[in-house]
C-alpha cells in the first residue's frame, strides 16, 4: 500500500496568521502572533462564538497579508473542536467561499492542509484555497470537562487546550515556501480509556506516521531540519522519542512538539503542555513557517496529532485513538 | 506494537500527582475553612444567636463566600492548589452548583441553567439522599431491635 502523495503541481503558502488568547500571549511564542485578545472573548457573549470570532480574525488577517480579496479564494476547509465544527460555520459563514468541514479533532491542521492541497493539485482550475483551524480553551472545557470555573485539581499529564487559530492561504503554483508529499494517517489504539493523558494515547499514531513515511520513502534522517508534532506535551513526546530512538536512529534528537513550545512550564500552569487542533495550526503560523521563509530550515516533517475520543466515549471507558496525518514543507530558494 | 507495550510505555513516562504534598495541601486549606467556620460560630453566637441558629447561618456564609469567589473566578485558582481542602468542605458543593451556573446561562435559563445546574453537584445529592435513606433504614430497625429487647 503506498500512502504518501508526492504533489504534481507546486503549491506555496502564500500567506499566514496567528491569532491567539490571553495565555498565548504570555508563553514564549506570544510576540510572534499576530493577533492576541487577552480577553480570550474576542469581543464576543459566549465563548463559543469567541472561537468563531477567533477563526474570522485568523482567516482575515492572513487575506490582508497576502493583499488578496476574499473573493478570490475558491476553496475553504476549516475545522474546529465543537460539536458539528459550529465554530468554524458561525465564524467563516460572511466570507461567502465555497466550505469543507474537517473534523480530526487536534490533527485538523494538518488533515486541512492536505485536504486543500488534494483538490489543488487535482482541479483543472483551482489556484487558491484557505484552510483555517481554530480550538478555544473554555469552549472545550466546556464540551469535554467540567465548567470553567470549577474548582477542581488537573492530573499532571493533563494538558491545557489553548485559545489559538491558524489561517492559511495556499497557492498553486511555485513560492518560497511549498507543500510537497502529504500522507493520511492510520486510526493506531491508543491504548488508554485517560482523557487526562491524551499526548500519550496520540504518541503511537505519531510514531506510526514516521514509520510509515520513512519506510516508504526511503529518505535520510539529515535531509530534515525538524520532524514536528502537533500536541504530544511531555508525555506523548517522551514516548514518541523512545520509540523512535529504537527504530528511526536519529530521528527522536530533531523531534519537537508545538504542544511543548507554546507555553512557559515555569511561568504557566499548563501541565503537559498544550493541546488543542490551534496548537498546531498556530504554532506552525507563527512559528515554523516563518523560520522556513527566513531559511533558518529548509525542510520539515509536520504532523498534527489527533486525539479521536468524544465525552461519551471516555464515560463509557472506551479507549482514545490516535491520528497522525503528515506533510512535508520545505523552502524552495536555492535548494538545488 | 501490543497494547501492553503501548500500556507500559504510557504508565512509565506518565508522572503521577503527588500524593504527599496534594494531602498536606488538601490538609492545611480544608482545616483554614474550618477555623474561618469556627470563627463565624463564635460571632454568631456571641451576636446572641442560639447553637443550632448560628450552625445553619455558618454553612449558609460559607456556601455564599464560595459563591462570590467563584463568581470572581478565584475560586479554582484557589482549588488549583487545595484540592479536596476546598473540594470536601460545602464550599465545593456551592463551587460546583455556581460554575455550572455560569456556563450555562448562555444556553437560557430553562435549558442552560434550569437543567444543567446540577450537573456536576447532581451525583452529591443523588447518592447523598440515597445514602441517608439507606442509614434510615438501618436505624429504625436498630431501633426496632432495641425497642424488642426492652
Amino acid at each position: 500500500m503506498r500512502r504518501i502523495t508526492k504533489l504534481r503541481t507546486p503549491i506555496h503558502f502564500d500567506s499566514w496568521a496567528a491569532v491567539g488568547g490571553y495565555e498565548e500571549r504570555r508563553g514564549p511564542l506570544g510576540e510572534k502572533f499576530d493577533f492576541c485578545d487577552i480577553s480570550d472573548k474576542f469581543g464576543q457573549s459566549t465563548w463559543e462564538i469567541a472561537e468563531a470570532e477567533m477563526g474570522r480574525v485568523a482567516l482575515n488577517t492572513a487575506l490582508s497579508k497576502s493583499g488578496m480579496s476574499h473573493d478570490r479564494i475558491e476553496l475553504l476547509v476549516a475545522g474546529d473542536l465543537q460539536n458539528q465544527c459550529v465554530a468554524s460555520s458561525t465564524g467563516l459563514s460572511s466570507f461567502g467561499i465555497p466550505f469543507l468541514g474537517v473534523y480530526g479533532a487536534c490533527s485538523t491542521c494538518t488533515e486541512s492542509l492536505m485536504t486543500l492541497c488534494s483538490f489543488i493539485d487535482s482541479s483543472e482550475h483551482m489556484t487558491i484555497g484557505a484552510a483555517v483551524t481554530t480550538s478555544h480553551n473554555s469552549a472545550a472545557e466546556r464540551q469535554f470537562r467540567t465548567p470553567i470555573e470549577y474548582g477542581g485539581q488537573r492530573a499532571p499529564t493533563a494538558q491545557w487546550t489553548s485559545t489559538a487559530a491558524g489561517a492559511f492561504i495556499l497557492g498553486r503554483g511555485e513560492g518560497e515556501v511549498q507543500i510537497t508529499e502529504y500522507m493520511p494517517g492510520r486510526i493506531v489504539d491508543g491504548s488508554t480509556s485517560d482523557g487526562a493523558n491524551m499526548g500519550g494515547a496520540m504518541a503511537f499514531a505519531a510514531f506510526d506516521s514516521l514509520q510509515a513515511y520513512f519506510e516508504e520513502s526511503g529518505e535520510e534522517i539529515r535531509n530534515f531540519d525538524c520532524i514536528v508534532t502537533g500536541d504530544l506535551g511531555k508525555v506523548g513526546s517522551d514516548i514518541l522519542r523512545e520509540l523512535l530512538a529504537k527504530s528511526i536512529s536519529g530521528a527522536e534528537r530533531i523531534h519537537t512538539d508545538c504542544g511543548l513550545l507554546l507555553y512557559d512550564f515555569k511561568k504557566q500552569d499548563v501541565h503537559s503542555g498544550a493541546s488543542g487542533c490551534g496548537t498546531s495550526a498556530s504554532v506552525l503560523a507563527c512559528h515554523f513557517l516563518p523560520m522556513l521563509k527566513e531559511g533558518k530550515i529548509r525542510n520539515i516533517l509536520f504532523m498534527s496529532t489527533g486525539a479521536l475520543m468524544s465525552p461519551s466515549s471516555l464515560l463509557q471507558g472506551e479507549n482514545i485513538y490516535g491520528i497522525a496525518p503528515l506533510i512535508r514543507i520545505e523552502n524552495m530558494k536555492g535548494s538545488e | 506494537m501490543d497494547s501492553k507495550v503501548k500500556k507500559e510505555l504510557i504508565k512509565k513516562h506518565s508522572p503521577s500527582s503527588s500524593l504527599f504534598k496534594n494531602s498536606l495541601l488538601a490538609f492545611f486549606f480544608g482545616g483554614l475553612i474550618c477555623v474561618i467556620g469556627e470563627l463565624l460560630l463564635m460571632l454568631y453566637s456571641h451576636l446572641g444567636c442560639d447553637e443550632k441558629t448560628a450552625g445553619i447561618l455558618v454553612t449558609v456564609t460559607l456556601i455564599f463566600i464560595a459563591a462570590i469567589l467563584t463568581a470572581l473566578g478565584i475560586f479554582d485558582k484557589i482549588a488549583r492548589h487545595a484540592g479536596a481542602g476546598t473540594l470536601v468542605p460545602v464550599t465545593g458543593f456551592s463551587n460546583a452548583v455556581v460554575s455550572e451556573a455560569m456556563d450555562s446561562k448562555s444556553e437560557g435559563y430553562v435549558l442552560g441553567v434550569g437543567a444543567k445546574i446540577y450537573t456536576v453537584a447532581g451525583p452529591v445529592i443523588l447518592y447523598g439522599i440515597l445514602s441517608g435513606f439507606v442509614y434510615g433504614v438501618i436505624y429504625y430497625i436498630y431501633t426496632l431491635v432495641e425497642g424488642m429487647k426492652l
